[in-house]
C-alpha cells in the first residue's frame, strides 16, 4: 500500500479492494474476552481483582462447610456433635416430607405420575421441536387440572387424599403452577378489557385490577381462608386450598394484566391498523398479530411475575397450608432435629432456586429464539 | 419527479367505465371539536386512479382512512362496492376484504416472515388453503420482484423492499380497490423508484387506486384525476395535465409552486 492510500490528504482513488481479514487475536478468544470484559480499564481491573478476592474469602469456606466438614447420614441431632460443617442428617430422613408433605406414602406414586404428566404436557408448550403446541396449551389450562385433581385428590376408585394432607414441594408446585397457568390468560383478557373501547368492560376491568392490586397478598389469603366462609351459605363451603388458590389467582392476574398492558402499549398503532385493513376482525388480529408481539416484548416482565408468584406461594404457610417453607420450618421444631435450622432452610432455598432459575434461563432462551431482527 | 411534460396526459380517460365503485356524499368528520373533513363529495369509478395531494394536515390521510373505516365519519354517506359504511361490523369487514391499504410506515408484521405476512389474511380471512395461499403469495412476491426474500423477516429488509412486501401482502387478498397513504415518503431516494415502478405496473392491471402522494411524476404518468385538498375540503380536481399546467385556484397554484420548486 502506498503512503497516499494510508494518508489521502490529496485526491485519492482506490484501485484495489482491501481483502476481508479475521479480527485480531486480542478481540477474539478467551484472552480477548477477558481483556474486553474484565480488564478494560484501571477501574474495571480494580473491581475485577476485588471481586476475585471476595470470592476467595467466601467460596472456599462455604464449600468446606457444605461438602467437606459436613455430615449426611445420621439418626438425630446427637450425631452432629463434633461436626464443624453442615449437618444434613435431617434432609434424607425427612426428604419425603419436604417433597410430599403428609401425602400417604403408598400413594405418593400419584404425585410423581402427576408431575411427569405435567412435564410431558408442558413440553410441546415450551419447545417447538415437539408438535401440537396449541392443543397442549389448551389442554394444560382446561384439561390437565382435572387430570391432576383426579390423580392427586382421588376419584374413580383411587383412594381419596384430602387436600390438608398435601404439602411440601407438591403443594408449592400445585399452587405455583395453577396460579401461573391461570393468571396469564386471565391477565391477557383483563389487559385487553382495560384497553377496550366499550366503557362498561373497561370500567369492570380497571376496577378488578386496581382492587386486587391494592390489597396485600397476605390479606387476600386471610380473607379467602377466614372471611369468605362467613359470607357463603353453609354447605357450599369450598375447600380451603381451593379458596386460597382462587384468591391467589385473582391477585396474580391483576399483576399480569398490567404487565401485558405494558406490551400492548409498546406496539405501534400501525400494527392494529394493518391487521384491520387486511380484514382481520378484533379477536383474530389480537391472536395473530398483537398478542404474539406484545407478549414477546414483555417476556422479562411475565417471567418476573412468574418467579415472584412462585416464591409468594410461601405465604400460604401463614394460613396453615403446609407448603415447602412450613415443612422446612416445622422439621426443626422436632426435638430430634433441633438446631438444624440452617440446613433445613438452605435445602428449601435450594429447591426454590432451582425452579426460579430454570424459569429465568428459559425466558432468556425464548427471547433469543423469538428475536427476528426487528427494532422499533 | 420528472419534469417530463411530453408524458403528461398519457392516461386515457375515455376508456374508463362509468360504474361507480366508491361514492362519498356530503361526508363530514370531526376529531373532537376539530372539523377535519368538510362536505366531501367524491365518486370513484371502477378502474380509476386518483392522486390526492395537499399541504400537511389537510385531511388527505383521514379521507382515505374513512374509506376502509380506519376512521369513522360522523355525517354523510360512504358507499364502497354497494356497501354503505355504518356501525355494522360485518359490513365493515366485507368492505375491508375488498380494499387494500398501504401505509407510510409499511406496517409489516415483524414477527412473521415475508411469506407469512402475505399468506396470513388469505388463510384467516378468505379461508384459502395454506398451499394455495403460499402459491399466490409467491406469485405476487415475484411481481414485486422479491421472491427470494420470502423466508426472511421484515426487519432484515430495506425500506423499499418492505414496502414492496406490503404491496404484495395487500394484493394477496385480491382487493378491488387499493389505497395508498404516502407510500414512498418514508423511503430513501434510491428506493422510491423501485416502489413507484411496482405501483405503475399495478396501475396497468386496471386496479382502482387512490394514492396520497407528492410524487408528481407518478401522478402525471398514471392518474386519471388529481385532487387537491386543503383545510379538510376538496379545493380543486382535474385531469393531471389541466391540474398541473392550468390550475385554477390560488391555493393550488401556491401549493404547486412550493412542491415543484425543488
Ligand atoms: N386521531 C386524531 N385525533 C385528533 N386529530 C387528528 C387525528 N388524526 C389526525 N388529526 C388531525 O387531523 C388533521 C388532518 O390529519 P391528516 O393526517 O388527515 O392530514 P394529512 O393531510 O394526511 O397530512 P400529512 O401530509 O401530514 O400526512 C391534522 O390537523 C391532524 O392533526
Ligand atoms: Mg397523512
Amino acid at each position: 500500500m502506498s503512503d497516499i492510500a494510508k494518508n489521502p490528504d490529496r485526491s485519492f482513488v482506490r484501485t484495489e479492494n482491501i481483502p476481508e481479514a479475521p479480527p485480531p487475536i486480542s478481540t477474539a478468544g478467551v484472552a480477548g474476552w477477558m481483556r474486553a470484559n474484565l480488564f478494560s480499564s484501571p477501574a474495571n481491573t480494580a473491581l475485577t481483582l476485588l471481586t476475585f478476592y471476595l470470592l476467595y474469602l467466601v467460596v472456599p469456606p462455604l464449600f468446606e462447610w457444605a461438602f467437606i466438614d459436613s455430615l449426611l447420614e445420621g439418626e438425630s441431632n446427637k450425631d452432629c456433635r463434633g461436626i464443624e460443617g453442615a449437618c444434613w442428617v435431617l434432609i434424607p430422613k425427612r426428604f419425603g416430607q419436604y417433597i410430599y408433605g403428609f401425602y400417604p406414602e403408598p400413594e405418593r406414586w400419584r404425585v410423581n405420575l402427576t408431575f411427569i404428566l405435567f412435564c410431558l404436557n408442558l413440553l410441546p408448550v415450551l419447545s417447538d421441536r415437539v408438535p401440537g403446541r396449541t392443543f397442549a396449551a389448551l389442554f394444560l389450562v382446561f384439561g390437565f387440572p382435572i387430570v391432576a385433581f383426579v390423580l392427586l385428590h382421588g376419584a374413580f376408585g383411587l383412594e381419596s387424599v384430602p387436600t390438608h394432607k398435601w404439602g411440601g414441594l407438591t403443594l408449592t408446585l400445585v399452587f405455583a403452577s395453577v396460579a401461573i397457568l391461570f393468571s396469564l390468560p386471565i391477565g391477557v383478557l383483563l389487559a385487553l378489557g382495560r384497553r377496550s373501547e366499550m366503557p362498561v368492560i373497561r370500567t369492570i376491568c380497571i376496577a378488578f385490577i386496581e382492587l386486587w392490586r391494592s390489597v396485600p397478598l397476605i390479606t387476600v389469603l386471610f380473607m379467602a381462608s377466614f372471611m369468605l366462609p362467613l359470607f357463603t351459605p353453609e354447605g357450599v363451603n369450598a375447600n380451603e386450598l381451593l379458596r386460597a388458590l382462587i384468591g391467589f389467582i385473582m391477585f396474580a392476574s391483576a399483576y399480569m394484566a398490567e404487565v401485558v398492558r405494558g406490551g400492548l402499549q409498546a406496539l405501534p398503532k400501525g400494527q392494529t391498523e394493518a391487521a384491520m385493513a387486511l380484514g382481520l376482525n378484533y379477536w383474530k388480529s389480537m391472536q395473530l398479530i398483537i398478542l404474539p408481539q406484545a407478549l414477546k416484548i414483555v417476556i422479562p416482565g411475565i417471567v418476573n411475575t412468574f418467579i415472584a408468584l412462585f416464591k409468594d406461594t410461601a405465604l400460604v404457610s401463614i394460613i396453615g397450608l403446609f407448603d415447602l417453607l412450613l415443612v422446612a420450618r416445622s422439621a426443626v421444631t422436632d426435638p430430634k432435629w433441633l438446631g438444624l435450622e440452617h440446613e433445613s432452610y438452605i435445602f428449601a432455598a435450594l429447591i426454590y432456586f432451582i425452579f426460579c432459575f430454570s424459569m429465568s434461563r428459559y425466558s432468556l432462551w425464548l427471547e433469543r429464539k423469538l428475536d427476528t431482527g426487528h427494532r422499533n | 419527479m420528472s419534469e417530463n411534460a411530453g408524458e403528461a396526459g398519457a392516461v386515457n380517460t375515455e376508456t374508463l367505465s362509468n360504474e361507480p365503485i366508491i361514492r362519498i356524499e356530503g361526508m363530514n368528520k370531526w376529531f373532537g371539536q376539530f372539523h377535519v373533513l368538510r362536505d366531501i363529495d367524491l365518486t370513484v369509478y371502477r378502474g380509476e386512479r386518483i392522486v390526492i395531494c395537499g399541504p400537511s394536515g389537510s385531511g388527505k390521510s383521514t379521507l382515505i382512512r374513512c374509506i376502509n373505516r380506519l376512521e369513522e365519519h360522523q355525517k354523510g354517506a360512504i358507499v364502497v362496492q354497494g356497501i354503505e359504511l355504518t356501525g355494522d361490523l360485518k359490513q365493515i369487514d366485507n368492505v375491508r376484504r375488498e380494499v387494500g391499504m398501504l401505509f407510510q410506515q409499511f406496517n409489516l408484521f415483524p414477527h412473521l416472515t415475508v411469506l407469512e405476512n402475505c399468506t396470513l389474511a388469505p388463510i384467516w380471512v378468505r379461508k384459502t388453503p395454506r398451499a394455495e395461499a403460499e402459491e399466490l403469495a409467491m406469485e405476487y412476491l415475484t411481481r414485486v420482484k422479491i421472491p427470494e426474500q420470502a423466508l426472511k423477516y421484515p426487519g432484515q429488509l430495506s425500506g423499499g423492499q418492505q414496502q414492496r412486501v406490503a404491496i404484495a401482502r395487500s394484493l394477496c387478498m385480491r382487493p378491488k380497490i387499493m389505497l395508498f397513504d404516502e407510500p414512498t415518503s418514508a423511503l430513501d431516494p434510491e428506493m422510491i423508484k423501485e416502489v413507484l415502478d411496482v405501483m405503475v405496473e399495478l396501475a396497468e392491471t386496471e386496479m382502482t387506486m387512490l394514492v396520497v402522494t407528492h410524487e408528481m411524476g407518478f401522478a402525471r404518468q398514471v392518474a386519471h384525476r388529481v385532487i387537491f385538498m386543503d383545510e379538510g375540503q376538496i379545493i380543486e380536481q382535474n385531469e393531471p395535465e389541466e391540474f398541473f399546467y392550468r390550475p385554477q385556484s390560488d391555493r393550488t397554484k401556491l401549493f404547486l409552486s412550493q412542491i415543484l420548486s425543488h
